[in-house]
């Protein structure tokens, strides 16, 4: 069988389409961030951003940047009527106590008991760099990643344990990848969804996982 | 008469002392202290540790204070960045310590300064390798109600050099949008706040309902010209 991967947007679209509407959510830098072009119309999700910002909405248009209205990426962005601006550590709060409902991350290893590696890849003579995404892993009511299922090399993104350094520990609920869905939980990995055309045998292969359906 | 107001950034940051730690607001482009940035570098002031969400940009503001090696230690989020390379220099050649604390911790350890919390139990960080001092040995950690949390001390700053909006002579501030990020937080948590801003008022201008530092957190309030803040300091591949 053949099977065809799904491309950034149409994850970005998977995503998108299960997040409850009224949502409070958090995007992370990259791929993450993609989510937000495929919020359609009609829909209310509130997108919180690290630095302060409820209610962010996109891109201005060329012309219009003010470069003290930016998400966490540092790219400029607009703010949607009914949006709110407020210190970080009322930001942190939210991320911590609790209040977001869904944050999406990116990854370089996700356990299949939701263990998360996404900061560092451990290289010596790497500059190292966190930023918030330890506050978040723990914080969200949920905390989905969306990210390859492989490696340029490969190897599978989903392992028995990280060995990467951590993010946090047993804080992934679920995995959007190109070629699968997954919960994780201290039961291991369960398929939610997968491309047409692979098999589920193909799939564990892939992983070197059980997953249960 | 109370007056926080100073005429000038030299005389606003004159009396910072060597060995100093200084925590400088801003996050990316918004609500960096450039003026103040500027003055301290001018000033004179060494051995300082640095507390800032990033390592700076480029060679102006935080990154040309680093260069001018006026700065022992720096105490951050997320220094690494497209354009950090003074930051990246100064670290790999080893003349320059990092203290790398995730982002939220960074907040909450700079509030508990300011509100006088000798120290907290966070869950962010638990299990990872930012649960560890920075002489390599673990932090405290406890459980409580069935979840693991690190014990957290807090920073305390002799000075904080902040950017908001308008401000008054009481030391009252607003800020503008994003702009905002660490710096009313940081304005609770050092001994010496200071902070620009691009309108001073007069007394009983700023509503008090939207008073988002009380005054009683600064110490001092200079006036600046607005500039436009640039692009610069996100990567295009995350």
């Amino acid at each position: 069988m053949t099977y065809q991967r799904r491309t950034k947007d149409q994850l970005a679209v998977r995503v998108a389409e299960d997040m409850p509407d009224g949502a409070y959510v958090n995007l992370g830098i990259g791929m993450p961030t993609l989510v937000a072009n495929h919020i359609g119309g009609g829909r209310e999700i509130i997108l919180h951003s690290e630095n302060g910002i409820l209610g962010m909405g996109p891109a201005p248009n060329a012309g219009d940047e003010d470069y003290d209205l930016i998400n966490a990426g540092k790219q400029p962005v607009t703010l949607l009527t009914g949006g709110a601006f407020f210190h970080h550590s009322d930001s942190f709060a939210m991320m911590r106590g609790g209040h977001l409902d869904i944050c999406v991350l990116g990854a370089f290893q996700v356990s299949a008991t939701g263990d998360l590696a996404n900061w560092s890849t451990g290289e010596p003579g790497s500059i190292p760099a966190v930023g918030g995404a330890m506050d978040l892993a723990i914080g969200a009511k949920q905390t989905w990643v969306m990210m390859d299922l492989l490696t340029k090399k490969g190897e599978s993104k989903l392992v028995r344990e990280c060995t990467y350094p951590l993010t946090g520990i047993g804080c992934v609920s679920r995995v959007y990848s190109d070629l699968a869905t997954f919960e994780c939980s201290p039961q291991g990995l369960k398929l939610v969804d997968k491309v047409d055309g692979l098999d589920l045998k193909e799939l564990e292969q892939l992983v070197g996982l059980p997953i249960r359906t | 008469m109370l007056n926080k107001r100073v005429r000038s950034v030299a005389e606003a940051v004159a009396d910072v002392k060597d060995g100093s730690t200084v925590m400088i607001g801003g996050f990316g482009t918004a609500g960096i202290p450039n003026e103040l940035i500027d003055g301290l570098i001018e000033q004179g002031a060494r051995d300082l540790v640095v507390v800032n969400n990033n390592a700076g940009n480029g060679d102006t503001g935080l990154a040309a204070l680093l260069k001018a090696g006026h700065v022992r230690k720096i105490i951050c989020s997320f220094p690494r960045q497209s354009d950090s390379y003074v930051f990246d220099e100064l670290y790999r050649t080893g003349k320059l310590e990092l203290e790398l604390v995730p982002q939220g911790n960074l907040a909450e350890r700079i509030r508990a300064a300011g509100a006088g919390i000798g120290a907290f139990f966070t869950p962010t960080g638990y299990g990872t390798d930012l649960a560890k001092n920075p002489d390599g040995t673990p932090k405290e950690t406890r459980e409580i109600n069935g979840r693991m949390y690190v014990l957290e001390y807090p920073i305390y700053a002799d000075v904080a050099l902040i950017r908001a909006e308008r401000g008054d002579a009481w030391g009252n501030l607003t800020y503008r949008k994003a702009a905002r990020n660490f710096g009313p937080v940081m304005a609770t948590g050092a001994k010496c706040t200071i902070a620009t801003v691009h309108e001073f008022v007069e007394l009983g201008q700023l509503d008090p309902e939207n008073i988002v530092t009380p005054g009683i957190f600064v110490s001092r309030v200079v006036l600046v010209p607005r500039v436009a803040t640039g692009a610069g300091g996100f990567k295009k591949e995350a």
